[in-house]
């Protein structure tokens, strides 16, 4: 197995008694793609400036191709990003600032417009190398910020949130871009970002950070429909998260108690033992609803509170007579068969197999 | 609307006669400096160059003009780069006394100006440098220095916090980003604080006249003509002053509103 490209040991950074990240252990392989997702101030954007050698780690090492890069100046590491604001140089041509970091490495005047012309054509936006910034739409200046990056040929490319200033419409083809590139070119992406859409739609692996830790680290799928703990399952959203006490525990099976009923999960890998709280989460896609009483394990009644309408899945907010949520995503088409409107009643039910049961924290 | 019109052709005249009251003194002066007779009496005399001829020859007027162009070009130089290392200072750094730091910089135009020459003059003669056309330059400098200040401030102001990092990114290192970054960044900044200062010096004569000993820039010599006897050579010579100093001014202007209305429209 090839050495991971990044590694983060026991990496911390304060800001005076602010602590912005507690402590991280996590590997970087050569030629992923990885997010780092979480909410604002979880210290996201911090680990990868600290990558780029814009913060300086407080405790710790950070390794890069295996050599600590703790003391390495920003403008000595080969670690370009592409930032959130974009940074711009606002005074030069798209051209002149793709050429910018070539420039600065001392590549002569021939082979820098070279270069820079390549990468602006291959990111489609040649027409406009000798135009001003200002006059460049969003999606024009994101492309310009990448080609700059890009254009040093590195090894590891790091992204924050580039894509939060863009049009919806445009989110969706700058991910396309994005994956494409990642994939012809081989090289690591690091892509900071608060959007789990972004985040599942191109991440290999996705790390998840809370509070300045990393709170769980797997495919897209596996935090998806295995939520480590309940903060990542609340933070993924779109999760029914039940919370109660193991009643009843067999080999592969477990009946958890709670105020609306005993349900039955099947046991992943986690170990219970009776009596201890537990929660559950169950994907809201997984629920079903239908109009009478199923003939099934786990089950709820529950009053139609509101829906949210997307394209054409739709998701249902639904509660029980003890308060509990419930969330339920489906089809449009299958859903306009029941006829709801809000205040409806209507059963749900789930398989065993769907509901994950949370570790502790 | 109808109120509106109104208060638009009301503010309109207000603005009009605020221009009338500032440069009705300047425009006189302009009309008398061609004016064939000795006192300014309206019904005016002819058309005549006369003062404007006697001042050009004037051996001294000349060398007092090429005092005040020295003093001025040398006091823009160093005013805007004294300017523009405090507003840097102030934009990247953060230090324990830069409440203190930044009032000290902008004391100089809010203390009396003969106080202000007064004390040069004292402190020149101390240290053995009064009476030089460079006194007069270390004067102005410090004079003028808070205009560069302000003006290069407003621009780095408006500079996104990441592009400096974005530059060491892309493996500038400090000096390379000041060059390639900072500065390009405050060109047109820099040049309006280099002709603000400009102005400010080749007009000032306060502190001029205390240090400059035998060494005098226009505005002295005006006031020595004036002193003199009444003398429509003063007229020609200031109005000549005026253009200068409202060329520069003009110009800061521009090289600071273009950029400024460019960043709005963006």
């Amino acid at each position: 197995m090839t050495p991971p490209l990044v590694v983060f040991d026991h990496v911390q950074k304060h800001f005076g008694d602010f602590t912005a990240v507690k402590e991280m252990n996590f590997e970087i392989n050569e030629g992923e793609f990885l997010a780092i997702m979480g909410p604002s101030g979880c210290g996201k954007t911090t680990t990868l400036r600290m990558l780029a050698g814009l913060d300086a780690p407080s405790a710790g090492e950070i390794r890069l191709n295996g050599r600590v890069m703790n003391n390495v100046e920003p403008h000595e590491r080969d670690t370009p990003l592409v930032w959130q604001s974009l940074a711009l140089f606002p005074f030069l041509t798209a051209r002149q600032n793709v050429e910018f970091g070539l420039k600065m490495r001392g590549i002569g005047k021939a082979e820098r417009g070279e270069r820079a012309l390549k990468w602006l054509d291959k990111m489609q936006i040649l027409q406009f190398a000798d135009r001003d910034i200002s006059t460049l739409s969003g999606g024009q200046k994101q492309r310009v910020a990448l080609a700059r990056s890009l254009v040093m040929e590195p090894q590891i490319l790091l992204l924050d949130e580039p894509l939060s200033a863009l049009d919806a419409h445009l989110v969706i083809r700058m991910q396309a871009v994005l994956t494409d590139l990642q994939r012809e070119l081989g090289i690591t992406f690091v892509y900071v970002t608060h959007s789990q859409s972004e985040a599942f739609a191109m991440a290999d692996r996705v790390v998840i950070m809370g509070d300045g830790e990393i709170s769980q680290i797997g495919s897209p799928k596996d935090i998806y429909r295995s939520p480590a703990n309940r903060f990542v399952a609340e933070f993924v959203g779109r999760n029914n998260i039940l919370s109660g006490t193991l009643a009843e525990l067999s080999d592969s099976s477990a009946q958890i108690q709670t105020p609306s009923g005993a349900f039955k999960v099947n046991l992943n890998d986690v170990t219970l033992t009776d009596g201890q709280p537990t929660s559950f989460v169950i994907s809201a896609d997984l629920v079903h609803i239908s109009q009478t009483e199923p003939d099934a394990q786990n089950k709820a009644f529950c009053k139609l509170i509101s829906e949210e309408f997307v394209g054409s899945m739709v998701t249902l907010f639904l509660e029980d007579t003890h308060g509990q949520e419930f969330k339920v995503q489906m089809q449009e088409r299958e859903l306009s068969k029941f006829e709801l409107k809000g205040g409806d009643q209507i059963w749900l039910n789930w398989d065993a197999n769907s509901a994950h049961v949370l570790n502790r924290e | 609307m109808n109120a509106n019109r109104t208060l638009n052709v009301a503010l309109t005249i207000y603005v009009g006669l605020i221009f009338a009251f500032v440069f009705a003194p300047i425009i006189f002066s302009l009309i008398f400096s061609f004016n064939s007779q000795r006192f300014p009496t309206i019904p005016l005399g002819s058309f005549s160059t006369e003062w404007y001829e006697k001042i050009l020859s004037d051996p001294d007027v000349w060398q007092a003009a090429r005092n005040s162009l020295i003093v001025s070009c040398s006091t823009a130089v160093i005013a805007t780069f004294l300017g523009f290392c405090t507003a840097y200072s102030d934009y990247r750094y953060n230090f324990r006394f830069k409440g203190p730091y930044l009032a000290l910089i902008l004391l100089p135009p809010t203390i009396p100006l003969i106080i202000m020459a007064l004390a040069m003059l004292a402190w020149f003669s101390k240290i053995g440098t009064s009476g030089q056309l460079y006194s007069i330059i270390i004067a102005h400098s410090v004079l003028t220095a808070p205009f560069a200040m302000a003006v290069i401030r407003l621009r780095l102001n408006q500079m996104d916090p990441d592009l400096e990092s974005a530059a060491w990114n892309l493996g500038a290192s400090e000096w390379a980003t000041m060059l390639h970054v900072i500065i390009p960044f405050c060109k047109p900044a820099i040049a309006s604080g280099l002709f603000l200062t400009a102005a400010v010096s080749f007009d000032e004569f306060a502190v001029a006249w205390f240090v400059s000993g035998l060494n005098k820039t226009l505005p002295i010599v005006i006031l020595e003509i004036v002193q003199g006897n009444i003398d429509p050579q003063v007229n020609a010579i200031g109005t000549f002053v005026f253009l200068i100093s409202i060329t520069l001014v003009v110009l800061a202007q521009l090289f600071f509103a273009s950029r400024q209305m460019k960043s709005i429209r963006s």
